[in-house]
C-alpha cells in the first residue's frame, strides 16, 4: 500500500532527474503507473466488498502519534478509482497534448506528484498524515497552475489559488489539532467512537468553523470560489484532472469523511446547506454568462461542488446516495468536457464561444464525445446524469422545505444543463466558420479519452447496477446502513416530471441563449462587489502596509539600523532593570587595581577618543582595533588565554576586513551636525551604562557551578585533555562545533555567491 | 621602502606563522590553543602575505581556491566522528591511542576533529576575505 501511495512521488523524483525531455512514446508509457494503480484499487475494492475494511499501518513518527496509517473503505476506494482512472486518461491525453513541450518532464513530475498526494489524502487514516497530503495537493496544484511560468497572469493565478487553499489549510490544521486533542486520538477510525464527545464539546462551534474554512476553500465554495476560474490558466489536462475531477473534491471528501464524526448537528447541516446552496446558485448563474469555454466549465464545476456540499448538508440517506452518484457523474461528464475543450483549444487556438462553430465537420468523433458529455450533464435519460439528477430531486423533495430546496436544485440544474450544452454542443454546431483556420483532426490520444468517458456515462446510465456495490460501501463509510439498488426507471412520479421539466427548460434556454461579450460585460459591472475583488483589495492594502513598514525599518542605512537596534535594546532592558531588578552594586569583592591595568585603561580611553574625533575613517578603524587588543590584554590578565588568543586573531582579521571594505564605502560622511552626533552619543552612553550595570549586577547573583565543575573534573578523565575549553569544543560539545563549522561554511558560500554573482553581473 | 620591509618580512613570516598555527592546533588539548585559533592564525599568515605581495601571488602559493579546503575540513571532522561507529560505539565518541607519539602527544579522534575545524576555518576565512578583496 505504501508503495502505491508513494509511487507517484518516486516517479516525480525520477522524472526530475532526467536530463532529456521525454519523447511522446515514453510519456505514453508513464500512464502505466495510473493504470496499474487503478487495477490495484479495483482489486482492493473487490476485497472489501466481501470482507471488512482494509487497514495498513507503517511506523513513521511513533513518538508523536503519527503513523502512516491507510484505510481502504468505500469512500477512499471510490476516490482512489477516480484519481487513478481519470489520472490514466489524463496521462495518456497529455502525452499528445503536451507533445514536444520544453518542460514536459516537469509537467509529468508535477502530475504524478499530485496523483500521489491525492491518493495519500483519501487513503490516510491519520489526521496529521491527511493534512500533510492535503498540503501537498495544494503545492502540486500551485506548480501546475503556474506551469506556463512565462505568463504573468498564470503566475498570479497560481499565487491566488495557493493563497486561498493554503490559507484554508491553516484553518484546517487548527481544526484537526483541536479534533485530535479532544478525541484523544489522531486515527480517523478510532475517532468514530468519540463523535459524541466532540459534538458536545464547548469548542464544537470553533472546530466546525476551522474545519469548514479548510474544506470550503479547497472545494471552491462561495465566497472562496474565485481561485478556481483563475486556476484555468493551467494546461487543460490539468484543469480536467485537478480542478474538476479530483482535487476540488478533496473538500467534499473531507466533509463526507467527517460526517459520521462531526456531522448530524444543526450547525453542521445548516452551514453546509446554506453555503452549498449559495454556491450552486451563484456559480450556475455565472457559468452561462461566460464566453471562454473553460470559464463556463469552471463556474459549472463550482456549481456542481455546491450541489455536493448542499447534498451532504441535507444529511439524509437519500442525499448521501445522490451525492455519491453525483461525484461519479460529474467526474465523467466534466472530465470529458474539459478534455474536449483542450482538444478544441489545441487544434484551433481559441476557446471563445462566440467564434467557435461548425467544428463537427473537422472533428466528427470529438463532436460525438461532446454530445455524450453534454447529454449526461443535462441528465437526459439513459445517461448516468439522468440517474444523478433523479437522486438529487429525490433527496431534496424529502423534508419540511422540500418545495423550496427542489426549486433551487431545479434552477441550478437548468442552468447547468445549458452550460453543458454550451461547452459540449455549441462549438460543433452551425456552419463552418471562416474565422477559424481549418482545424486538423486531432490525434487518437486526444479524442479517445473524452469519448471513452462519454461512453462510460452511457454504460453507467444504462446499467446503474454496476455502481450499487460501491455506493453501498461509500454509505457504509459514512455510517449509513441500508440496501439500495440504482434503477433507470422509478415509475411515473414527481421526480420524473421535475427531471423532464429540467431537460426541456434546459434545451429551451440553450436555444434562446447566445453567449456574447456584451452579456459578459453586464455581469462584469458588478465585479467590484465580488469576493474576488474584495480579497484582492485586502491583499493590496496588506502589501502597501508591508511596503511602508519595510521602507521605514529597512532603509539601507547601516547607522539607522544600529540606532534602531540600540534604541530597542535600551528601552527594553532599561525598562526591565528599573521595573524588576533591585539595583545594588557590591564593591567589596573587587580586587585592588594594578598599575598595568590602569595603563591599559588609559590606552583604551585614548583610542576611543581618537575614534570619535578622528576625521579619517582609516584612523578610526585602527582605533577600534586598539580597543580590541586592549580587551585581549585584559583577558590575559584575568586568566582567559584561550579567549584572548581567539579575540586577538579575530580582531586582526576584522581590521583587515574593515580596511578592505573601506574602499567600497562612500566617502567619509561628515557627521559634524551637532544634533545627530549628540543624539547618537546619548544613545551610545545609555547602552554602555546598561551593559555596565548588567555586568556589575551579575556579580551579585550566586553562580551555579555544577556544569563548569563537571567539565573541569571530567575533562581529563573522560576526554584525556587538560585544556577544558578545547575539550568542551571538540569533545563534550562536538556536535555544536560541527554545526558551527557548517554554519561558517554556509556563510562563506553566501559571501562568495553574493559578491561573485554581483561582480560578474556588472561585467 | 615600507612595502619592501613588509615583503621581506612576510616571506619569512608565512612559514613561521603556519608552523606556529600547527603548534597551536596540536597543543590545544592540553594548553591554550586549538583548531579554531590555529586556523585563524594560519589565515592571518596568508592575509599578511597577500597584503605584501598582492592577492595573485598568494593564490599562486595556495595553488587552489581556498574554498577547496572547506569540504576537506568538513569531511575530516565528519570522519573523525564516524570512526567510532566502526568499533560499535556511538557517533562522535572520543577514542584514543594507548601510548603517546613523540612530539605530537596522545592521538585521538578529537585531534582529527580539531584538524577538521582548523582546515574549515582557514577555508572559510580566506574565501570570505579573498572574495571581498577581489570584488572591490
Amino acid at each position: 500500500m505504501i508503495i502505491a501511495v508513494l509511487s507517484g512521488f518516486l516517479l516525480a523524483f525520477f522524472l526530475l532527474c532526467l536530463t532529456k525531455p521525454l519523447s511522446s512514446r515514453m510519456s505514453m508509457l508513464l500512464s502505466l503507473l495510473p493504470v496499474g494503480l487503478f487495477a490495484y484499487f479495483v482489486l482492493l475494492l473487490t476485497k472489501i466488498f466481501s470482507g471488512p475494511t482494509l487497514f495498513y499501518s507503517y511506523s513513521w513518527v511513533p513518538s508523536m502519534d503519527i503513523d502512516l496509517q491507510f484505510k481502504v473503505d468505500g469512500l477512499s476506494g471510490l476516490f482512489s478509482l477516480l484519481i487513478t482512472g481519470i489520472g490514466a486518461l489524463v496521462f495518456l491525453y497529455s502525452s499528445s497534448y503536451m507533445k514536444g513541450h520544453r518542460y514536459i518532464n516537469r509537467f509529468y513530475a508535477y502530475l504524478s506528484m499530485f496523483m500521489g498526494s491525492m491518493l495519500g489524502l483519501v487513503l490516510a487514516d491519520n489526521l496529521l498524515l491527511l493534512f500533510v497530503f492535503w498540503e501537498l495537493t495544494a503545492i502540486s496544484s500551485f506548480f501546475l497552475i503556474g506551469f506556463n511560468n512565462t505568463s504573468a497572469a498564470s503566475r498570479k493565478s497560481s499565487l491566488v489559488a495557493w493563497g486561498v487553499t493554503a490559507g484554508g489549510g491553516f484553518f484546517l490544521m487548527a481544526g484537526l489539532i483541536f479534533i485530535g486533542s479532544i478525541a484523544g486520538t489522531y486515527s480517523l477510525q478510532e475517532m468514530l467512537n468519540s463523535s459524541e464527545v466532540l459534538k458536545s464539546h464547548p469548542l464544537y462551534g470553533l472546530i466546525l468553523f476551522f474545519f469548514f474554512m479548510g474544506a470550503f476553500t479547497k472545494s471552491a465554495q462561495f465566497p472562496f470560489h474565485f481561485w478556481l476560474p483563475g486556476a484555468m490558466k493551467a494546461p487543460t489536462p490539468v484543469s480536467a484532472y485537478l480542478h474538476s475531477a479530483t482535487m476540488v473534491k478533496a473538500g467534499i471528501y473531507l466533509i463526507a469523511r467527517f460526517t459520521p464524526i462531526l456531522g448530524g448537528s444543526v450547525y453542521w447541516n445548516s452551514t453546509l446547506l446554506i453555503v452549498g446552496g449559495i454556491t450552486m446558485l451563484y456559480a450556475a448563474y455565472h457559468s452561462i454568462f461566460r464566453i471562454d469555454m473553460k470559464s463556463v466549465l469552471a463556474y459549472s464545476t463550482i456549481s456542481a461542488l455546491g450541489i455536493l456540499v448542499f447534498l451532504l448538508g441535507l444529511g439524509t440517506h437519500e442525499a448521501f446516495v445522490a451525492a455519491t452518484v453525483f461525484i461519479v457523474v460529474h467526474a465523467l461528464y466534466k472530465g470529458g468536457l474539459f478534455l474536449i475543450t483542450g482538444v478544441i483549444d489545441h487544434q484551433t487556438g481559441t476557446r471563445d464561444l462566440t467564434k467557435l462553430r461548425g467544428l463537427r465537420y473537422s472533428m466528427p468523433i470529438l463532436a460525438i464525445a461532446g454530445l455524450l458529455a453534454a447529454l449526461s450533464s443535462a441528465g437526459i435519460p439513459l445517461t448516468v446524469g439522468f440517474i444523478g439528477k433523479d437522486l438529487i430531486y429525490e433527496a431534496t423533495l424529502i423534508g419540511n422545505n422540500g418545495i423550496f430546496l427542489t426549486a433551487c436544485a431545479l434552477v441550478v440544474n437548468i442552468l447547468l444543463a445549458c452550460a453543458g450544452y454550451l461547452a459540449g454542443i455549441r462549438p460543433f454546431q452551425g456552419s463552418k466558420s471562416d474565422e477559424i483556420e481549418v482545424a486538423k483532426h486531432p490525434s487518437f490520444l486526444m479524442w479517445s479519452p473524452p469519448l471513452f468517458l462519454g461512453i462510460l456515462s452511457i454504460v453507467f446510465g444504462c446499467f446503474p447496477g454496476i455502481m450499487d456495490a460501491v455506493t453501498q460501501r461509500v454509505l457504509l463509510s459514512m455510517q449509513q446502513e441500508g440496501e439500495l439498488a440504482l434503477k433507470i426507471w422509478h415509475g411515473f412520479n414527481t421526480v420524473l416530471i421535475i427531471s423532464l421539466v429540467t431537460i426541456v427548460l434546459g434545451i429551451v434556454l440553450f436555444l434562446l441563449w447566445k453567449p456574447s461579450a456584451d452579456k459578459m460585460n453586464v455581469v462584469a459591472r458588478l465585479e467590484h462587489l465580488s469576493p474576488e475583488s474584495i480579497a484582492k483589495a485586502i491583499a493590496r492594502i496588506f502589501t502597501n502596509i508591508a511596503a511602508r513598514y519595510t521602507l521605514f525599518m529597512h532603509n539601507n542605512y547601516l547607522r539607522s539600523y544600529l540606532r534602531k537596534i540600540m534604541l530597542f535594546f535600551v528601552c527594553l532592558i532599561g525598562y526591565y532593570l528599573i521595573k524588576n531588578v533591585h539595583l545594588q552594586i557590591n564593591l567589596d569583592n573587587l580586587t585592588t587595581i594594578k598599575i598595568y591595568e590602569v595603563v591599559i585603561f588609559l590606552i583604551m580611553v585614548a583610542a576611543i577618543i581618537t575614534v570619535i574625533v578622528s576625521p579619517s575613517r582609516l584612523i578610526a578603524i585602527i582605533g577600534t582595533g586598539v580597543v580590541g587588543y586592549c580587551i585581549c590584554l585584559i583577558f590575559v590578565f584575568f586568566g582567559a588565554p584561550d579567549l584572548a588568543m581567539t579575540q586577538f586573531t579575530i580582531d586582526t582579521l576584522t581590521t583587515v576586513l574593515f580596511v578592505l571594505v573601506l574602499l567600497r564605502l562612500p566617502s567619509f560622511l561628515n557627521t559634524k551636525d551637532g544634533l545627530a552626533r549628540s543624539g547618537d552619543g546619548v544613545l551610545a552612553g545609555f547602552v554602555g551604562l546598561i551593559i555596565s550595570v548588567i555586568a556589575l549586577q551579575v556579580l551579585n547573583e550566586p553562580t551555579d557551578k555544577t556544569v563548569s565543575m563537571f567539565y573541569a573534573d571530567n575533562a581529563y578523565l573522560l576526554a584525556k585533555g587538560k585544556n577544558v575549553v578545547n575539550v568542551i569544543l571538540v569533545d563534550f560539545r562536538g556536535y555544536d562545533t560541527f554545526v558551527e563549522i557548517t554554519v561558517l561554511t554556509i556563510a562563506a558560500i553566501g559571501v562568495f555567491g553574493m559578491l561573485k554573482i554581483r561582480s560578474s553581473e556588472i561585467e | 621602502m615600507k612595502i619592501l620591509l613588509l615583503r621581506t618580512a612576510s616571506n619569512y613570516l608565512l612559514p613561521l606563522l603556519l608552523l606556529f598555527s600547527v603548534f597551536i592546533l596540536l597543543r590545544g588539548h592540553y594548553e591554550p590553543g586549538g583548531g579554531f585559533v590555529g586556523g585563524l592564525i594560519a589565515s592571518i599568515a596568508f592575509i599578511l602575505h597577500s597584503l605584501a605581495h598582492g592577492l595573485e601571488n598568494t593564490k599562486k602559493i595556495l595553488r587552489r581556491p581556498p574554498f577547496f579546503l572547506i569540504p576537506i575540513g568538513l569531511a575530516v571532522a565528519m570522519l573523525s566522528g564516524l570512526l567510532p561507529l566502526f568499533f560499535g560505539q556511538p557517533f562522535m565518541t572520543g577514542m584514543w591511542m594507548d601510548n603517546p607519539l613523540p612530539i605530537i602527544g596522545l592521538v585521538g579522534t578529537a585531534l582529527f576533529f580539531d584538524i577538521g575545524v582548523y582546515i574549515v576555518v582557514i577555508g572559510v576565512t580566506l574565501t570570505i576575505l579573498f572574495t571581498i578583496s577581489e570584488s572591490i
